[in-house]
């Protein structure tokens, strides 16, 4: 599966169009990790804890849109998006989205 | 009055109320100096990266240049989780009260901003390319009241790989 955030594949053609595909997921920060963030709020810099967090659940996300892509018959994705919006505090979602084509 | 059987000596009551008091001082003594220290030591690790990827842009265009061929392309992501330091925070507050802008904060958000392209660009490291390079933000956890708690950068783009040609 080629993803991009192209409007096009480089280098190849589209040749039939799926339409939008999607995959979300919405995290919870467990108790642990935001105490551990608590105390490294005090010293400032990086979160560790929370990127990883962040990047496990866009893994998710960019999955779940694989998936639905790979059951339409797509060999491609152009078009990714990606948007993240606090749901409530603690929890985030992740949202990819893309077009789902078949280029050659 | 008569000294209690198990009172603290007046001296050390003294010292412990000082000590007490200056407990909030003394951590944000702490977070000033080594805020201080990370955000240097993270610029100049900053600089010097950019510096080794200088010859390979990520731009925000969509157009290839003329006269290549893409051997690939892929979606490449790098984000990272900043938050501000105790002391920043202190002074955001009397921020809030003036207004104007807040440099303590924009530093943090930079210095974010410019990790998470060069995260991007550190996982495709045979890339020629970064094209369309977008730049998200947004706040993970709220603190209490008007105050930022972290915040989340992302950047991504397509890595594309030229056709090398024989030579």
């Amino acid at each position: 599966m080629t993803l991009t955030n192209l409007e096009s594949v480089p280098g190849q053609s589209i040749v039939e169009h799926y339409g939008l595909v999607q995959g979300s997921t919405i995290r919870a920060k467990h108790v642990g990790r935001d105490l551990m963030a608590g105390l490294k709020n005090i010293v400032g810099g990086e979160l560790k804890g929370y990127t990883e967090l962040m990047r496990e659940a866009r893994q998710q996300a960019t999955d779940r849109m694989v998936e639905q892509a790979g059951e339409l018959g797509a060999n491609a994705i152009i078009n990714i998006r990606y948007t993240t919006t606090s749901v409530s505090q603690g929890a985030a979602e992740m949202l990819a989205y893309g077009t789902a084509v078949r280029c050659q | 009055m008569e000294p209690q059987p198990g009172d603290l000596p007046q001296g050390l009551e003294i010292f412990m109320s000082i000590l007490f008091f200056s407990i909030p001082f003394v951590v944000l003594l702490f977070a000033y100096i080594t805020g201080k220290i990370t955000e240097k030591r993270h610029y100049a690790s900053i600089h010097e990266r950019e510096g080794h990827w200088l010859s390979i842009p990520a731009t925000t265009g969509k157009q290839l240049p003329d006269l290549t061929t893409v051997a690939s392309a892929d979606l490449v992501v790098g984000s990272v989780v900043v938050s501000v330091d105790h002391f920043k925070r202190f002074l955001s507050k009397f921020r809030m009260v003036f207004g104007g802008e807040m440099k303590s904060y924009s530093s943090v958000i930079d210095r974010g901003r410019r990790e998470a392209i060069l995260r991007m660009k550190e996982s495709s490291p045979e890339a020629d390319l970064f094209l369309n390079c977008r730049l998200e933000t947004s706040s993970v956890s709220k603190g209490k009241g008007k105050v930022v708690g972290c915040a989340e950068v992302l950047a991504y783009a397509t890595a594309v790989r030229f056709q090398r040609t024989a030579e």
